[in-house]
C-alpha cells in the first residue's frame, strides 16, 4: 500500500473568540505556514463548547476535535476555561468507554499573541491524528475496563 | 362511541411498563369499557397469526414497550406498525433503548461468551450456543436471532408518539389514554406525550446553591442524603439537569433518591450523556487537571451512569447501522 495517498484527517476546531481564534488570526497575518486540516469554528468561550458538539463532530465524521481557550486566569468571562478543562477531563474518560482514543480530543491554551504557538499546536495535533488514522469508532472495541464482564 | 382497537406489546422489556398500565388501578375498568384488546402478551392469550389477519391500520392505538433486541422484536414492531394508526413508543426502552441498551457497551460475541461459557453458574463443557434454527423429528424450529445492537423502536419503524419513563408515570398514562379515547386533537407526530418539556431541576423544590462546587462524588449506596438539599450540592450524581420533567418527581421528592434519567433528555438537548458532562464540568470545584482527575476518580463509570436509559439514541450510537 506504499502508493496509497497520505491520510488527511478531518479535524473540527472550536476556538475561543478572545484568545485562540485571535491567535489563529495572528498566525495567518504573520504568514506562518501550518497544516490546513482544522476547520475552525469561532465560539465566544471555550466554556461554550458543549461536549455534545464534540460527540456530534465525531458522529458526523471528524477524526479529531481541537478546543482552544485562554490560559488559566485569562478567561474573558473569568471562569469559562476552567469549566472547559473539567468537561474535557470527564469527556475523555467517557469517550474511552465508547472506544474512542483520548488522543483524538485536545484542549490547549493559546493566547491572542501566540500565533506561532497556534501553528505548532495545530501541526502537532494534525500529525498525531494522522498517525492514529481515520476514526472508525463503530468498529473499535469498546473499553469498559472498570466493569469488565469477564 | 365505538370501542377503540388497542394492542399492547413488549419487546426487550422487563414488563414494568405493563404493570404501570395496571397501576392506574380501578380506572383500568374504564379502559376496558373503551377499548377492545387485540394483543397484550403479558395479560392475555393472543396469537400473532390473529394480529396478522387484521386489516392494515385496523388498530387505533398500539403501545409498544421494550427495546428492539432481536428479530422477533423487529418482526412484531413491523407488523404492529402496519396494523396501527397510532404507534406509541411506550417507556424508556422503546423510547431511547433503556436498560437493555447498556449492552451496547459490549460486543454481541462478548455477551454470548460470558453468558454461555464463562459465568460462574454456567455448566456448558461443549460450549453449546443457541442456534437460530434446529431440526427436530416434527420439523424445523426457530428462535429469534440476537442483533448486534440494542435499538430503540424508532430505529426500526416510524413512531408516532413517545411516552417516556421507566416506567411511565401512571397518572401520565391515564392522561395519554384519555386524550386518545376522547378523540382530542393529538399533537403533531413525533411529539413526546405524558411529560414536560423542561428539565426535572425546573420542577424540583430542593434547596440549591447558585454556584455548585463539588469536591468529590459520593455513592447513593453508602450515603444517606439530606432530604432538603439539592443532590448535586451533596456530591450525589442526580440526572435532574439533563432529564425531562413530568415523572411527578417520584424519586427526588417521594423517595429521597437522585434522578436516574429515565425520562430521557428534555426538549432541545442533543445528547443526554454529553449534556451531563457539561453539567458536572460546571459544578466541580477543582481547577487544575490533576485535582480534576482526582475528583473524577470517585466517578468510576460516567458513560454507564449518564446513558443509563439513553444509550441507543446517544449521538455516538445513532450512526451504528
Amino acid at each position: 500500500m506504499e502508493n496509497q495517498e497520505r491520510f488527511e484527517p478531518r479535524i473540527v476546531g472550536f476556538l475561543c473568540r478572545w484568545c485562540t481564534y485571535t491567535g489563529a488570526d495572528l498566525a495567518g497575518t504573520s504568514r506562518i505556514q501550518y497544516q490546513p486540516n482544522v476547520a475552525a469554528i469561532r465560539v465566544m468561550c471555550s466554556g461554550r463548547v458543549d461536549p455534545s458538539f464534540v460527540l456530534q463532530s465525531f458522529a458526523e465524521g471528524a477524526d479529531g476535535v481541537f478546543i482552544g481557550g485562554c490560559h488559566p486566569g485569562d478567561c474573558h468571562y473569568s471562569e469559562g476555561n476552567y469549566k472547559a478543562v473539567r468537561r474535557y477531563r470527564l469527556l475523555l474518560k467517557m469517550l474511552a468507554q465508547f472506544g474512542i482514543d483520548e488522543r483524538r480530543v485536545r484542549l490547549e491554551w493559546v493566547s491572542a499573541s501566540e500565533g506561532e504557538r497556534y501553528a505548532e499546536v495545530i501541526n502537532e495535533f494534525t500529525d498525531s491524528i494522522r498517525t492514529l488514522g481515520p476514526l472508525e469508532w463503530n468498529k473499535e472495541q469498546p473499553v469498559v475496563s472498570e466493569r469488565s464482564i469477564a | 362511541m365505538s370501542k377503540l382497537n388497542v394492542a399492547i406489546y413488549w419487546g426487550a422489556a422487563c414488563g414494568g411498563c405493563d404493570v404501570a398500565i395496571l397501576d392506574i388501578h380501578e380506572k383500568v375498568l374504564k379502559v376496558k369499557e373503551a377499548c377492545n384488546f387485540w394483543l397484550w402478551p403479558v395479560a392475555m392469550d393472543f396469537k400473532y397469526k390473529d394480529v396478522e389477519a387484521l386489516a392494515d391500520g385496523f388498530l387505533d392505538l398500539t403501545l409498544f414497550s421494550g427495546a428492539v433486541r432481536n428479530t422477533e422484536n423487529q418482526h412484531i414492531a413491523q407488523l404492529l406498525r402496519k396494523k396501527s394508526k397510532v404507534l406509541v413508543a411506550f417507556g424508556s426502552c422503546a423510547h431511547t433503548g433503556g436498560i437493555p441498551a447498556l449492552a451496547n457497551f459490549y460486543r454481541k460475541e462478548d455477551i454470548l461468551k460470558r453468558v454461555y461459557e464463562e459465568s460462574q453458574s454456567t455448566d456448558n463443557p461443549n460450549k453449546v450456543r443457541p442456534q437460530v434454527s434446529h431440526k427436530v423429528p416434527e420439523g424445523e424450529i426457530e428462535i429469534p436471532a440476537l442483533f448486534d445492537w440494542v435499538k430503540s423502536l424508532d430505529q426500526v419503524v416510524k413512531v408516532d408518539y413517545y411516552v417516556p419513563g421507566c416506567p411511565p408515570n401512571p397518572e401520565r398514562i391515564w392522561e395519554v389514554l384519555l386524550a386518545v379515547v376522547s378523540g382530542a386533537k393529538l399533537p403533531p407526530p413525533g411529539a413526546v406525550l405524558g411529560a414536560g418539556d423542561k428539565a426535572l431541576c425546573d420542577t424540583c423544590e430542593r434547596k440549591r446553591s447558585e454556584e455548585k462546587s463539588i469536591k468529590e462524588f459520593k455513592r447513593i449506596a453508602t450515603t444517606i442524603p439530606d432530604p432538603e438539599l439539592c443532590f448535586l450540592d451533596q456530591g450525589l450524581i442526580c440526572m435532574g439537569p439533563v432529564t425531562r420533567s413530568g415523572c411527578g418527581n417520584q424519586c427526588t421528592v417521594a423517595s429521597n433518591m437522585p434522578c436516574r434519567g429515565c425520562y430521557g433528555q428534555p426538549e432541545g438537548t442533543m445528547d443526554q450523556g454529553a449534556k451531563m458532562v457539561a453539567a458536572i464540568g460546571a459544578a466541580l470545584e477543582a481547577k487544575d487537571p490533576e485535582a480534576i482527575d482526582r475528583a473524577l476518580d470517585s466517578l468510576p463509570d460516567p458513560a454507564g451512569y449518564f446513558y443509563r436509559f439513553s444509550m441507543s439514541t446517544s449521538l455516538l450510537e445513532r450512526r451504528k447501522e
